[in-house]
C-alpha cells in the first residue's frame, strides 16, 4: 500500500528490546556519537552561559517549580476554569481520556473538514499518541512544519530528543535525505543542493511553503493553557508555528491536561525559564499567545483536545508527580552523560532521556520490560536535577520507580535479584552477620587462591558483568574492623 | 577548635571490606589533627546499594542499625561522599516510606553530626593544610555525590592544593559522571564502562600519576578500567593523600 507520507518501517517502538539491550547499538553508532556529543555539548554549554546572567536564576526556578505545583495541586479546578474560559472566547473543548479517544476526535474533526491534508507544529503529545499514524490511516496526510521534524519524517526516521529531534543527524546526512525524498512528497530539493546550513535551510522552507500556502487545517500541541484567560501558548523557534497559527481556516491542539498554568502572569517566570533552559537563548523567537477565534483573523474554528493519557495516574503518586511540573525544555538530555552516548531511540518512547526515565513508566505503567528498565537507564549522577528549570528531583523519583518496578517484580514470587538483595539487606542489618560474611568470603576466597592476588581472574555470571571490561582488585587481607580490633587489644599501634 | 573532638569513624561497608586503608587513612589523619577516633562496631552501612536498587523497605533496618550504631556520637566522619549522602538524604526518606516518624526525626537529628571527610577537616576542624606531605603529579576527580548530593563543593581541593610537594593538575571533563552507579554498572555494563572509559582516557590525558577521589566506589570502577587497560594512573581515596607525610609517606 503507498503511504501519503514518510515514515519509518516500524510502527512506533514496537518489539523494542529494553534499554540495556538496546543501548549497544546506540553507543556502536560513531555517527550519531559524533553528532550527539557535539550537540549536546555545545546547547549545555549555552544554558549554562544563560542560566548564570540571570543573578536569581535558582528563584526563578523556584518560582517556576511554585507555579507548576500550584497548577497540579488545583488541576481538577484549573482544567473547568481554562475550559470556560476557552469556550465563552469561541474555542470547542475536547476531552480525551487516552490516545485512541484523542486520535478519534482529531481524526473526525479533519474529515468533517473534508481535509485530506493537515499541516503540524512540532508537538510531543502528538507523537505520544501517534497521531500521524492514526490520520494516515483515515487518509489524511499529516506534513511536519518544523525544520529537526522535517528531517525526521522524511528520513523515515524518529524522533531521538524532545527539542532537537533530529539531533542524530549532521548536514550531510540532512542533505541527503533532503535529496532522496523531498521530490517524492512534494516540491523536491533544488539540484545544487549543498550540505551549508542556510542553503538546507532554504530548500526546506520552499518545500514547506507550498504545504502552508495549500492546507485548511492546522495541528498543535501546547506549551501552557492559561486558565484565567483560556490562552494557548506555542514557544517555538522558526516560524514555521506562526504560519501554521495564522494561515489554515481551522486549529485543533492536543495539549496534556498538566500544561495548565494558574494565570497570564505566571507566563512571565515560565517564559524566562524556557527559552534559557531549552535552547539557551535569552528570549524565545516567536512566542504565540492565541486566545478564542476573532473574526477575520487566524483560524475561524479551533478545536483544544485535553489529554490524559496516564497523567491523572501520575498525579496519583505522591512523589512521582513531580514529573508532571515538566516544561519540556530538554535541559536534562543535554547534560545527561548517558543519553548523551546512547542517543534518544534507546529509551524506547518519544520522551528519552532523563525525564523520559521517569514520565514514561508513569504514563504507561510497568507491564512492559522496556518501562520497567527505564528508571534503572541512570547513573543516578544527579547532573539532570541541577538544571531543571522546574526543580523536578529526576534522581529521587528515579530511585523510587525503582521500587516500584522491584514491588512489580516480586508480587507473585521472589526472583533470583530479589533472594541476593534479601541475603544483602539481612547481611548489612547487623554488624554480627556482615562480620561473619565478611570472614565468610574471605575463607572461600583464601580456598580459591583469590586472596592476596592483585585482581581477580575471570569469574562466572554474575561477577563476568564486571569483569569482562573491568579489574577488581582481590579482597584485603584484613577488613578494617579485624585491623581495629587488633589495635584495641594493643597489637597494632 | 582548641578541646579534642570526639569523631566516630563511618568507615562504610566498601572500605571496611574492599580499601581498609582507606578507613586506616583516616584514624591516623584524624588522630594526628588531635581528635579521638572511635570504630562504633555495630555500624554496617549506609544501605545505599538496596535503596539505589529499588529495595528500599529492605533498607529500612539499615537505617536503624545506622542510627543506633551512631547515636550518640559527637560527629560522625565517613570518607565517602556517595555513603554520607545517601545517609543524609535518604534515610529520612526511608523512613517517611516506611511509616516510621520516631526513625526519620531520629535519622534527622543524627544527620546534623553526619560529615563527610573534606567537610569536617574544613568546616568542623578549621584546617586546610592538615600537614600532608605527597610529592606526585595528582588530579582530582569530584564525584557526583560528593558534589551533588552531600554538597562538599571546592572543600577537597582546597586541602590538596595545601599538600607539601603534591603536583595538582585540573583533570579534563571533571564535572562528568565516571559511570559506577552503584549496580548501574552490572544492570547497563555497556554504558557505564563507555562512561568510565571516558574518564580513565581524561585521567592518564593529564599525565597523573595518581587519581584522587572522596569514594573508592568510582575508583574501584575508575581503577578497574585503567588496571585493564595497563594505564600508568593509579587510583588513590582523597584520606590515603591527605594521611601520608614526610614522617609517615604512603
Amino acid at each position: 500500500m503507498t503511504r501519503l507520507t514518510p515514515a519509518p518501517d516500524l510502527p512506533a517502538f514496537l518489539g523494542m528490546p529494553p534499554f540495556p539491550e538496546a543501548a549497544p547499538a546506540g553507543l556502536a553508532n560513531a555517527t550519531q556519537r559524533a553528532n550527539l556529543t557535539h550537540a549536546t555539548r555545545t546547547i549545555r554549554t549555552k544554558r549554562a552561559v544563560r542560566a548564570s546572567e540571570v543573578s536569581n536564576w535558582d528563584d526563578l526556578r523556584t518560582a517556576g517549580m511554585q507555579i507548576r505545583n500550584r497548577a497540579l495541586r488545583n488541576l481538577d479546578q484549573y482544567l473547568v476554569q481554562a475550559e470556560q474560559a476557552m469556550t465563552e472566547a469561541g474555542v470547542t473543548v475536547h476531552w480525551a481520556r487516552d490516545a485512541d479517544e484523542a486520535n478519534r476526535i482529531v481524526v473526525d474533526l479533519v474529515r468533517a473538514k473534508q481535509a485530506d491534508e493537515v499541516i503540524k507544529i512540532k508537538s510531543m503529545v502528538t507523537q505520544e499518541i501517534d497521531l500521524n499514524e492514526a490520520l494516515e490511516a483515515a487518509g489524511v496526510a499529516a506534513w511536519e512544519t518544523d525544520l529537526a521534524e522535517l528531517i525526521v519524517q522524511l528520513g523515515h526516521d524518529r524522533p531521538s530528543h524532545i527539542l532537537v529531534p533530529a539531533i542524530h543527524r549532521n548536514r550531510t546526512e540532512v542533505r541527503d535525505i533532503f535529496r532522496a525524498e523531498m521530490g517524492q512528497w512534494g516540491r523536491p530539493a533544488p539540484d545544487d543542493l549543498t550540505d551549508d546550513p542556510a542553503v538546507l535551510a532554504e530548500a526546506a522552507r520552499l518545500h514547506l511553503r507550498e504545504k502552508f500556502l495549500r492546507a485548511k487545517v492546522a495541528i498543535s500541541g501546547g506549551n501552557f493553557i492559561v486558565a484565567e484567560t483560556g490562552t494557548l501558548v506555542i514557544v517555538e523557534s522558526e516560524g514555521n508555528g506562526r504560519m501554521c497559527l495564522t494561515l489554515p481556516e481551522t486549529l485543533i491542539s492536543v495539549v496534556g491536561i498538566e500544561k495548565i498554568v494558574p494565570t497570564f502572569a505566571d507566563l512571565e517566570v515560565m517564559l524566562r525559564l524556557l527559552p534559557r533552559s531549552s535552547t539557551g537563548e535569552r528570549m524565545n523567537p516567536y512566542t504565540s499567545f492565541i486566545t478564542g477565534v476573532t473574526s477575520g483573523d487566524g483560524p475561524q474554528e479551533r478545536h483544544v483536545v485535553l489529554l490524559d493519557n496516564g497523567r491523572t495516574n501520575v498525579l496519583a503518586d505522591e512523589v512521582g508527580r513531580a514529573a508532571l511540573r515538566c516544561i519540556r525544555c530538554s535541559a536534562c538530555l543535554n547534560v545527561c552523560p548517558v543519553y548523551e552516548r546512547v542517543g534518544g531511540h534507546a529509551y524506547g518512547s518519544v520522551y528519552p532521556g532523563p525525564i523520559g526515565a521517569i514520565l514514561t513508566p508513569q504514563l504507561r505503567g510497568l507491564d512492559s520490560p522496556v518501562d520497567r528498565a527505564l528508571p534503572f537507564a541512570s547513573s543516578l549522577c544527579g547532573a539532570c536535577n541541577d538544571v531543571c528549570p522546574v526543580r523536578i528531583p529526576i534522581s529521587d523519583i528515579l530511585v523510587h520507580l525503582r521500587g516500584k518496578v522491584v514491588e512489580h517484580k516480586t508480587a507473585t514470587h521472589p526472583t533470583p535479584e530479589s533472594i541476593a538483595f534479601a541475603a544483602v539487606a539481612s547481611t548489612m542489618a547487623s554488624s554480627r552477620r556482615l562480620g561473619l560474611v565478611q570472614r565468610g568470603s574471605e575463607l572461600v576466597g583464601r580456598a580459591l587462591g583469590l586472596v592476596g592476588r592483585r585482581r581477580l581472574p575471570r569469574l562466572p555470571w554474575p561477577a563476568s558483568l564486571w569483569l569482562r571490561d573491568r579489574d577488581l582488585a582481590a579482597p584485603a587481607k584484613q577488613t578494617f574492623r579485624d585491623w581495629w580490633r587488633q589495635r584495641e587489644r594493643g597489637e597494632r599501634p | 577548635m582548641t578541646s579534642r573532638p570526639s569523631v566516630a569513624l563511618f568507615a562504610t561497608c566498601i572500605n571496611d571490606t574492599m580499601f581498609p586503608g582507606t578507613a586506616i587513612a583516616t584514624v591516623r589523619l584524624l588522630e594526628r589533627l588531635g581528635c579521638t577516633v572511635t570504630f562504633p562496631e555495630a555500624q554496617t552501612c549506609c544501605g545505599q546499594m538496596l535503596t539505589n536498587t529499588g529495595y528500599i523497605a529492605q533498607a529500612e533496618p539499615v537505617v536503624r542499625t545506622f542510627v543506633r550504631a551512631f547515636e550518640g556520637a559527637d560527629y560522625v566522619v565517613g570518607p565517602s561522599g556517595s555513603c554520607v549522602g545517601s545517609a543524609r538524604h535518604q534515610h529520612p526518606m526511608i523512613a517517611s516510606k516506611v511509616g516510621d516518624e520516631g526513625l526519620r526525626r531520629a535519622s534527622e537529628t543524627l544527620n546534623q553530626r553526619v560529615f563527610e571527610l573534606s567537610e569536617f577537616l574544613v568546616d568542623v576542624l578549621g584546617v586546610t593544610d592538615v600537614g600532608a606531605w605527597f610529592p606526585h603529579r595528582v588530579t582530582f576527580h569530584p564525584t557526583c555525590h560528593s558534589i551533588r548530593v552531600a554538597g562538599v563543593g571546592d572543600r577537597p581541593q582546597r586541602l590538596l592544593r595545601e599538600v607539601g610537594g603534591i603536583d595538582l593538575v585540573d583533570l579534563p571533563d571533571a564535572d562528568q559522571c565516571c559511570g559506577f552507579g552503584g549496580t548501574f554498572s552490572v544492570k547497563n555494563p555497556d554504558v557505564s564502562v563507555s562512561m568510565g572509559s571516558d574518564k580513565a582516557r581524561s585521567a592518564v590525558s593529564t599525565g597523573a600519576e595518581y587519581l584522587v577521589a572522596g569514594d573508592n566506589s568510582c575508583l574501584m570502577h575508575i581503577g578497574g578500567l585503567l588496571s585493564r587497560s595497563k594505564s600508568p594512573v593509579t587510583p588513590i581515596h582523597l584520606a590515603e593523600i591527605l594521611a601520608s607525610t614526610r614522617e609517615d609517606p604512603r
